[in-house]
């Protein structure tokens, strides 16, 4: 047989039927639901009197309306509804939540991995564009719209074109001060914001391989900001270490049977890419974004871009409006750029490890005058385990604000917002023009980055921040 | 799903790289289950409004003829980022019927097609040339679009074609229903998962 693809495996596997001109119709494994469109597909379904296929394949929480406040506080009388709805339609259609306060209750993808419902081979959707993360356990993993969740929940499979494969292989070994984060930005910054649309992309390398499991959901979650729905890594020791003993994970003679399942899941040798693209992890400095699309990133210790020099009248363009937006001058350092807003969390940078890293650069020192700085843990799981070690504590002592798990600041569709014309360092995934509110102005970075630009009330570069 | 066939209206060039759909629609418009329907006044807002919530001026459709555009001239990457369908809800009820550009994010293109909204790729020159003619005319110039013959008419006449899936141009042309086309496959479906349920019990099992 010919050497195939990590994903030229696992979508085969899932091929209930050919539909012909590169169509195809897919099984899906796992379905996840969340409190802003969860309750509504149910609701369409039940409208048009059809039932939910599989409902023990379909894994609900809230987290994207709800408050992030104590006691969850402030949620709005619309989120307070998303979620009753959720609670009700998710119940009548016999489908598992995760509801508040429980252990399970998080943003749908640290949720996923978390619960070891997130595994190596599988095919998981999400109503979600970064469902992608879910890639970094090996799986294929995607987000889909609210016609296309419908029909999940109405057939448990979907209509999909058959992509093309893209191989990223980030090799050597990451500098002091240098994360996930860091990488997968650099490579949007290298091939572009729709460099990856149409593709399938797997990550490989020695900096992969080195990369702990929280990492490489990191760096998959970022594949939509790469335009691919889709980004994975294959799955090996380190992954199934991670998944053992995880609640919804197989147990006993199933779990033997599945680690051998997943251990045939790697690319062969010589498989076949449609693009191949290599990024030397060594000449990685630490990232930040200084306008509105993930692909404007430069190293913290370089000068915001000048449209200028650009030819490409529409990219110019393009270049200056994010300037203006941003209220930033070509030519000057990054760094020093005064910083209003801090936030670190959302599904890319919220798990333990993040929390951990931010901790490291704050602790014993404090947020600065002028600062509002939040930490807003991925999950109850996060939250607790967090707790348990006493980073609350050390974010609290420096001035940081410790939330409640979910989504909250990164697209603010539970209100909570950056101000109009303030500046945010976030750990989260989109720069968008108002993506954290009307007029916020968003620089993307790494949890370690964000620490960093608290303490220094600044744009400031981690390596510099001594101990 | 609303049907597709042809149409020949003013089109609104948005040549700007990477219009993700936070700037289409931003997310405090989406959050509840009865949405649909209030969108389309609030597509684009970032471009389309003042900070005081006047109209801006400067933004293409404020301006006459644009503001009747049932076509957008999109520039590269248009529709990246988040998966939200609302985005497609938003253009189609503020009455845009076809989207043409040499690139789209993935989910958004998905979602046009289950909404009746056509999205075509042309080639970068071919767009940026479509956009000239129509400025060169005040908007005044409108332009085709036949999805039976699978061509683009600009105002000067001259036909581009472009290529769109078979499948989904039926579906576009007879406004099919993706959901109870796939239920006919019920039996397909359960066998797949019986035979799955062998081969991966852990998938089904937990």
């Amino acid at each position: 047989m010919a050497a195939r693809t990590l994903f030229a495996k696992t979508w085969d596997a899932h091929v209930v039927a050919d539909l012909g001109d590169n169509a195809y119709l897919l099984h899906v494994d796992r379905h996840l639901l969340h409190d802003l469109g969860g309750s509504r597909g149910l609701l369409d379904l039940k409208r048009r009197g059809i039932p939910v296929h599989s409902p023990h394949l379909t894994f609900a929480t809230p987290d994207h309306a709800i408050s992030s406040a104590r006691g969850r506080a402030g949620t709005s009388k619309i989120g307070t509804e998303l979620l009753e709805a959720l609670r009700v339609e998710t119940k009548e259609a016999g489908i598992r939540l995760f509801d508040i306060g429980e252990p399970g209750q998080g943003i749908v993808h640290v949720m996923g991995p978390e619960l070891g419902l997130s595994l190596p081979g599988c095919l998981i959707v999400c109503g979600d564009s970064h469902t992608c993360t879910h890639g970094g356990m090996g799986a294929l993993a995607f987000g889909v719209g609210s016609s296309e969740l419908a029909h999940v929940l109405a057939t448990q499979t979907l209509v999909q074109r058959r992509p093309k494969t893209m191989r990223v292989d980030f090799a050597g070994e990451m500098a002091t001060g240098v994360t996930p984060k860091d990488l997968i930005l650099r490579l949007i910054g290298e091939i572009g914001a729709a460099g990856g649309t149409g593709y399938a992309v797997e990550y490989t390398g020695s900096a992969i391989r080195a990369l702990p499991v929280e990492g490489r959901l990191t760096i998959c979650n970022l594949s939509i900001e790469l335009g691919a729905k889709m980004g994975f890594i294959a799955p090996d020791e380190t992954t199934y270490a991670y998944i053992q003993g995880r609640q919804f994970a197989p147990k006993g003679a199933p779990w033997e049977q599945a680690v051998e399942a997943w251990r045939q899941l790697p690319s062969d040798a010589d498989a076949k890419f449609d693009r191949e693209v290599a990024i030397d992890v060594g000449a990685i400095a630490p990232q930040i974004t200084w306008g509105t699309s993930p692909e404007h990133v430069i190293a913290v210790d370089q000068c915001i871009p000048d449209p200028g020099r650009i030819a490409d009248p529409s990219r110019r363009g393009g270049m200056q409006a994010a300037l203006d937006y941003m209220g930033l001058r070509p030519g000057e350092p990054i760094a020093g750029t005064k910083v209003d807003w801090v936030f670190i969390g959302s599904c890319t940078n919220s798990r333990l490890s993040d929390l951990r890293a931010a901790a490291a650069v704050v602790r014993g020192r404090k947020v600065a005058e002028g600062v509002r700085a939040w930490v807003v843990p991925g999950s109850e799981t996060v939250k607790r385990d967090a707790v348990a070690e006493g980073l609350d504590r050390i974010f609290l002592e420096v001035g940081f604000e410790w939330r409640e798990p979910g989504c909250s600041m990164c697209l603010a569709a539970n209100g909570e917002t950056v101000p109009p014309g303030q500046r945010s360092v976030s750990t989260s995934n989109r720069n968008f023009v108002g993506r954290q509110g009307p007029r916020a102005r968003t620089h993307l970075a790494s949890p370690a980055m964000a620490a960093a630009a608290a303490i220094a009330g600044a744009i400031a570069d981690v390596r510099q921040m001594g101990s | 799903m609303d049907k597709f066939a042809t149409l020949n209206s003013v089109a609104a060039p948005i040549l700007r790289e990477d219009i993700d759909t936070d700037v289409i629609i931003p997310i405090n418009r989406l959050v509840g289950n009865s949405v649909r329907g209030t969108l389309g006044k609030w597509a684009f807002t970032a471009l389309r409004y003042k900070p005081d919530g006047s109209e801006n001026p400067e933004f293409v459709l404020n301006r006459e003829p644009y503001r009747g555009a049932q076509i957008l001239l999109t520039g590269v990457n248009f529709g990246c980022g988040s998966s939200r369908e609302g985005a497609v809800w938003a253009l189609h009820e503020m009455g845009i019927r076809c989207v043409i550009g040499s690139s789209f994010g993935d989910i958004f293109f998905n979602n046009c097609f289950q909404n009746g909204l056509l999205p075509v790729v042309l080639d970068r020159q071919t767009v940026e040339s479509l956009a000239r003619e129509v400025e060169a005319s005040q908007g005044a110039g409108r332009v085709s679009v036949d999805l039976e013959n699978l061509e683009v008419i600009a105002p000067s006449g001259t036909r581009y074609a472009f290529a769109v899936e078979p499948a989904r141009r039926q579906a576009l042309l007879e406004g099919l229903d993706e959901i109870a086309l796939t239920l006919k496959r019920a039996p397909e479906i359960a066998a797949f998962q019986a035979r799955d349920r062998q081969q991966r019990p852990w998938i089904h099992e937990m």
